[in-house]
C-alpha cells in the first residue's frame, strides 16, 4: 500500500517540508515564548518552595522538620494515604473488571458516575461529610450517643481523602482493560483456570503498569489533598493535621522556614511521582491508557 | 502543462532516496510511476508537487523553473492515498476550498465558489452529497471528492499518490475506469504512483518503472510488457522465467549445446536468458532447443503451467502449455524463446 | 458468579464465560453508593429540605452572589489564558523539537502532582510585593498577590495541564496530509492553522476548557493563600462555604454548594454534547 521504507527514512519532524511548518524565526519565537510562561508559572513556583525552605540554612530547615507537630503531620499523611489508596485500588480493579469484561445496562452511566468526584470542588466534597456525620448533620445525633467520632478525626479525612481520589486507578484501568479485551481471560479458563487464576496470572500482569500508574497519581492526590480534608479535619494540631493542612498553619504563623519545609517535602514528592509517571509513559506507554493526565 | 524532471537527486538526512532522475511528461498525457515500496515513485511524485525539495536538479512546467517557487504558488492539484479531507468541512466546502484561500481578485465570490463546486460534484458523479460531511462517505465518495477538490483549482499537473490504494478491489477497478474517462474529458496532465501494475498497464498512457531511486524503464504498457529492457522490469512486470547461459560465437548457449538463439551483438561470455513463460514455442525434437523434464504441472485459468528441470543443471523454469497438451510427470519437453532477451550475469 | 439465563427479549447483560461479574459489579456499586452517592444525596437532600423562599433568599444574598460571581468570573479568564497559552504549549511540545523537551513535557503536568497549599503558598511569595515577581510588577502598577488577579494566576497554574493534555493527544493525531493538501490548494501556513488546523482542534479546546473552567470554579488550596479573602471582592465560592460552616451555618453552605454542583453539572454535560457532536460530525 503506501511506501512504509520510504517513509521511515523521513524523520517526521525536520523534513516536514516546508509548506508544513512555519519558519524558523516563528519557531525560535513561539517556543521564546512557551518555555518563558512555564518558567514563570511552573517552574519558579517550584523553585521559590525550595529557595524558602532553605532561607535559614539547612539548620534551620531540619530544626523545623523535627517539630513534633510536623511531624505527627506527616505520620498521619503516610496513614491517610496507606488506607485511602488500597481502596480505591481494589474498588478500581473491581470496577474496571465489571466494567471491562462484561456488557450491560448502564455501563456507560456508571462510568460516568466513577469521574464525578472530579467534577466537585474540594470543599464539597468535604462537606458532604459533615452534613452526614457534622453535629447537625443526618447522623449526627446517633453517632454522639453511640460514643462514634468521624468528623474531626482519622476516619473523616480517611473518607475525604477516598473521595477526591476514588477515580484515579478506576480510570486507568477501564480503558486498558478495555483495549486488551476477554481473548486472555477467556484462553486461561479454557486451560482450566479458575476466575481468580485467571485473574492473578493473566489480568494483572497485563495491566500492572497501568494500574502502578493509577496508583501513583492516587497517591500524589491522597497525600496533597486539602480543600476536603480541610473541611473535614478540625485542625486540631498534632492530632488531625495532615501535612498540608499543617503548610497553612504554619504559614499563617509567619513561619514561613517551616511552612517551606514541610511544603518543600511534599513539592518533593510532586517531582519523585512526575519523574516515575513520565518513566511509565516513556517505557509502557503502550500499555498505559491513553488517558494521560487528571 | 508539460512536465520536465532534470537530473534530480533527493536525499533525506544523507539517504539517497532518489539517484539522479530525468522525466519528460507531455501535456496531456496521463502516466504513471510504478514500482515497489521504497522505489522512490512517492518521493518523486511529492517532488513535482512541490512538497519537498530536491537536493540537486530541477523540475520545470512548461519553460518555468517550478523547483523555485512555494508550494502555494505551484498550482498543482494533489490527491492523496487517505484523501486527506477536511473533516469538519462539508463536501461543498471541501471542494471549494482552494478558491477560498485566494487573496484579492483572485477569489471568485462565493456564489462563484459554490456554482464551481457544485459542477464538479457533478462530474465525479456526487451529485446531492454536498452538505455531507467526510465522515459520513464511503471511501471511494471520499477519494471523488478529493479529485475534485483537487481540480476545483484548476491546476497545471494533477497528482494522485496511489489513489485507489485504500480502497477494496471492486471499487477498486471501478474508479480506474472513471479516472479514465475524467482524464479523456478534462485533459489535465496527470501522474499517479501505484505499486499495482495491472492499474499502471491498463489505465496509463506511459509507466515509469522505477526501483530503489531509479527509474528503470519509460514507455507504453506494450513497450514495458514486451520489451522489458531490464532483469528488474522482467521480473517485476508480469512472468518471467530465467535460465543461466553462455554467448559463444553470437548463439546462446545451456551447458554444451545451442539452443538455437542467435545473439550476434551480445558480449561473448556468460549472460542470463529471459523470457516469458507464455512467450515460448513448442518443438518435438531437440536440435536447438531447451529440453527438460517435467518437474511440477499446475493448472492456471485456461492454460497449465509446468516447471522443468533443465539438463543436470537442476536448473527450473516455468512455461505455459495448451491444457490438452499431453506433457505429464517426468515427460520430456523441448521449446524455444520466441521473445528473449539477454542480460549479463549479475 | 452469576450467569443470567440466555433467554430472549430484554436482558440485563450480555452472557459472558468470564466469572466474577456479581461480586466486582456488587462491590463496586456499594462502594460507590456508600462514598460517593449517599454523601452526594445527603447534599441535595439537605439544599431540598430548605424550601424554595429560604433557598432563593440564600442563594442571592449579596455576599454568595458575589463570591459566585468571582469564582465563575476568573475560573473563566483562567481557562481562556490557558486555551491560547495551553494550545500553544501543545503546539511547541508536538511540532518542535529542542533540548529538554521531554523535561518540560513533563513539567506540564506538575500542577497535577504538586498539593495545591505548596502550589498557594509559593505563588503567594512569588507575586507578594516583596517577591521576586510582585517586585517587577509593583512599578508597572500591577498588583497580584491578594487581589482578584491573585486568584486569576493561581487559577492559570491549577488549569494549564487541562487544556494542555487534552489537545496534545489530538494534535499529535493531525495528518500531515491534510496540510499538505491545504498547502497544494494554495493556502498560506497561516491560512493552513486557521481555517484547517484550529477547527479541527476545536473540540479538544472546547473540552480543555471546560475542564479547566471546572476545576478552576471549585479550587481552593491554591487560592485562599493569594487571594487576600476580602468579602465582595476577592473572596471565593468555596471559601465563603467554608466561612458559613466555621459559623455553623450549614443552609448556607448547602445553598452554595447546591448551586456549585449543579453549575458543575451542567458544565460536564456541555463537555459530553460537545463531545459527542464533534464524534458525531467529524468521526
Amino acid at each position: 500500500m503506501a511506501d512504509p521504507e520510504i517513509k521511515s527514512y523521513e524523520p517526521h519532524h525536520e523534513s516536514r517540508s516546508a509548506a508544513v511548518t512555519e519558519s524558523r524565526p516563528v519557531r525560535i519565537t513561539l517556543t521564546t515564548v512557551t518555555l518563558v510562561f512555564l518558567g514563570i508559572f511552573l517552574l519558579l513556583p517550584l523553585i521559590i518552595v525550595f529557595k524558602e525552605a532553605f532561607a535559614k540554612g539547612v539548620g534551620a530547615y531540619f530544626q523545623s522538620l523535627g517539630d513534633a507537630d510536623t511531624r505527627s503531620a506527616i505520620r498521619l499523611t503516610l496513614l491517610v494515604a496507606a488506607i485511602s489508596v488500597p481502596l480505591n485500588l481494589v474498588f478500581g480493579l473491581s470496577a474496571a473488571w465489571a466494567i471491562a469484561k462484561f456488557e450491560f445496562k448502564g455501563k456507560a452511566f456508571l462510568t460516568t458516575l466513577i469521574d464525578l468526584p472530579f467534577s466537585v470542588s474540594p470543599v464539597i466534597s468535604g462537606l458532604v461529610y459533615v452534613l452526614l456525620f457534622g453535629a447537625q448533620g443526618l447522623l449526627g445525633e446517633w453517632l454522639k450517643a453511640h460514643g462514634i467520632q468521624i468528623l474531626f478525626a482519622v476516619p473523616g479525612i480517611v473518607l475525604a481523602t477516598v473521595f477526591v481520589t476514588f477515580p484515579f486507578v478506576a480510570r486507568e484501568l477501564i480503558p486498558l482493560m478495555q483495549e486488551q479485551g476477554n481473548g486472555d481471560e477467556e484462553a486461561a479458563l479454557s486451560l482450566g483456570a479458575s476466575g481468580w487464576q485467571a485473574f492473578w496470572y493473566v489480568t494483572l500482569p497485563n495491566v500492572k503498569w497501568g494500574l502502578l500508574y493509577g496508583v501513583l497519581l492516587c497517591n500524589a492526590r491522597a497525600m496533597g489533598e486539602f480543600g476536603a480534608v480541610s473541611v473535614v479535619s478540625g485542625h486540631i494540631r498534632g492530632l488531625t493535621n495532615t501535612m498540608p493542612l499543617h503548610v497553612e498553619i504554619l504559614y499563617n504563623e509567619y513561619n514561613a522556614v517551616g511552612a517551606f519545609a514541610v511544603a518543600s517535602l511534599l513539592a518533593g514528592l510532586a517531582l519523585v511521582t512526575l519523574v516515575l509517571k513520565t518513566l511509565l509513559e516513556m517505557r509502557y506507554g503502550a500499555e498505559i491508557a491513553a488517558t494521560r493526565g487528571h | 502543462m508539460e512536465v520536465r524532471v532534470v537530473n534530480v537527486r533527493k536525499e533525506f538526512e544523507r539517504f539517497p532516496a532518489l539517484h539522479d532522475v530525468s522525466l519528460d511528461i507531455k501535456s496531456g498525457e496521463l502516466i504513471a510511476l510504478l514500482g515497489p515500496s521504497g522505489s522512490g515513485k512517492t518521493t518523486l511524485l511529492r517532488l513535482i508537487a512541490g512538497l519537498e525539495r530536491p537536493t540537486k536538479g530541477a523540475i520545470f512546467f512548461g519553460e518555468e523553473d517550478a523547483s523555485q517557487k512555494s508550494i502555494q504558488e505551484r498550482n498543482v492539484g494533489f490527491v492523496f492515498q487517505h484523501y486527506a479531507l477536511f473533516r469538519h468541512m462539508t463536501v461543498a466546502d471541501n471542494i471549494g476550498f482552494g478558491l477560498k484561500v485566494r487573496h484579492g481578485a483572485a477569489r471568485p465570490s462565493s456564489q462563484e465558489i459554490r456554482r464551481r463546486a457544485l459542477e464538479l460534484l457533478d462530474l465525479v458523479q456526487l451529485s446531492g452529497l454536498e452538505k455531507r460531511y467526510p465522515a459520513q462517505l464511503s471511501g471511494g465518495q471520499r477519494q471523488r471528492v478529493a479529485l475534485a477538490r483537487a481540480m476545483a483549482i484548476e491546476p497545471k499537473v494533477l497528482l494522485l499518490d496511489e489513489p485507489f490504494g485504500a480502497l477494496d478491489a471492486q471499487v477498486r477497478r471501478e474508479l480506474r475506469r472513471w479516472l479514465r474517462e475524467i482524464h479523456d474529458r478534462t485533459g489535465h496532465t496527470t501522474v499517479f504512483v501505484t505499486h499495482d501494475q495491472e492499474e499502471a498497464l491498463e489505465l496509463a498512457d506511459r509507466v515509469v518503472v522505477m526501483s530503489q531511486g531509479r527509474i528503470e524503464q519509460v514507455g507504453t504498457a506494450d513497450d514495458i510488457y514486451d520489451t522489458p529492457n531490464s532483469p528488474f522490469v522482467y521480473s517485476f512486470i508480469g512472468e518471467s522465467s530465467s535460465l543461466p547461459v553462455k554467448v559463444e560465437n553470437g548463439e546462446v548457449w545451456i551447458a554444451d549445446r545451442p539452443i538455437g538463439l542467435e545473439a550476434p551483438h551480445a558480449p561473448p561470455g556468460e549472460a542470463v536468458l529471459y523470457f516469458r513463460p507464455h512467450d515460448v514455442d513448442l518443438l518435438d525434437g531437440c536440435s536447438g532447443c531447451i529440453a527438460g523434464t517435467v518437474a511440477a504441472s499446475r493448472r492456471v485459468a485456461g492454460t497449465r503451467r509446468v516447471e522443468l528441470e533443465i539438463g543436470g543443471e537442476r536448473q527450473r523454469v516455468e512455461i505455459e502449455l495448451p491444457v490438452d497438451h499431453p506433457a505429464a510427470q517426468k515427460s520430456r519437453v523441448a521449446f524455444r524463446p520466441r521473445r528473449w532477451k539477454l542480460f549479463p550475469k549479475a | 458468579m452469576t450467569t443470567a439465563p440466555a433467554h430472549a427479549g430484554w436482558r440485563f447483560r450480555q452472557p459472558s464465560v468470564i466469572p466474577g461479574f456479581g461480586l466486582t459489579l456488587g462491590f463496586s456499586l456499594a462502594y460507590l453508593t456508600l462514598i460517593i452517592l449517599i454523601p452526594l444525596s445527603g447534599l441535595i437532600w439537605r439544599s431540598a429540605a430548605l424550601g424554595w423562599t429560604d433557598f432563593w433568599a440564600l442563594a442571592t444574598d449579596r455576599r454568595t452572589l458575589k463570591a459566585l460571581e468571582i469564582s465563575f468570573g476568573t475560573a473563566f479568564i483562567a481557562a481562556a489564558v490557558n486555551v491560547v497559552f495551553g494550545t500553544l504549549v501543545a503546539w511547541v511540545l508536538v511540532r518542535y523539537r529542542f533540548p529538554g523537551r521531554r523535561v518540560v513535557d513533563a513539567m506540564v503536568d506538575l500542577p497535577f502532582a504538586l498539593p495545591t497549599a505548596v502550589a498557594g503558598i509559593a505563588l503567594t511569595t512569588l507575586y507578594a510585593p516583596t517577591g521576586w515577581l510582585g517586585k517587577l510588577l509593583m512599578p508597572l502598577g500591577l498588583k497580584v498577590a491578594y487581589t482578584p488577579l491573585g486568584i486569576i494566576v493561581a487559577l492559570v497554574f491549577i488549569g494549564l495541564p487541562f487544556v494542555v493534555r487534552t489537545v496534545q493527544p489530538i494534535m499529535e493525531e493531525l495528518d500531515k496530509e491534510v496540510e499538505e493538501a491545504a498547502a497544494t490548494l494554495g493556502a498560506s501556513r497561516f491560512q493552513i492553522i486557521t481555517r484547517v488546523l484550529l477547527p479541527s482542534l476545536a473540540p479538544a479546546i472546547i473540552t480543555g476548557f471546560s475542564l479547566a473552567f471546572a476545576r478552576g470554579v471549585g479550587e481552593y488550596g491554591s487560592v485562599i493563600f493569594i487571594a487576600g479573602n476580602l468579602p465582595y471582592k476577592s473572596e471565593i465560592a468555596p471559601l465563603l462555604i467554608v466561612i458559613r460552616l466555621e459559623e455553623y451555618n450549614y443552609p448556607a453552605a448547602t445553598a452554595i454548594a447546591a448551586i456549585m454542583l449543579a453549575l458543575s453539572f451542567a458544565m460536564l454535560l456541555v463537555i459530553n454534547l460537545v463531545q459527542t457532536w464533534s464524534r458525531k460530525r467529524y468521526g
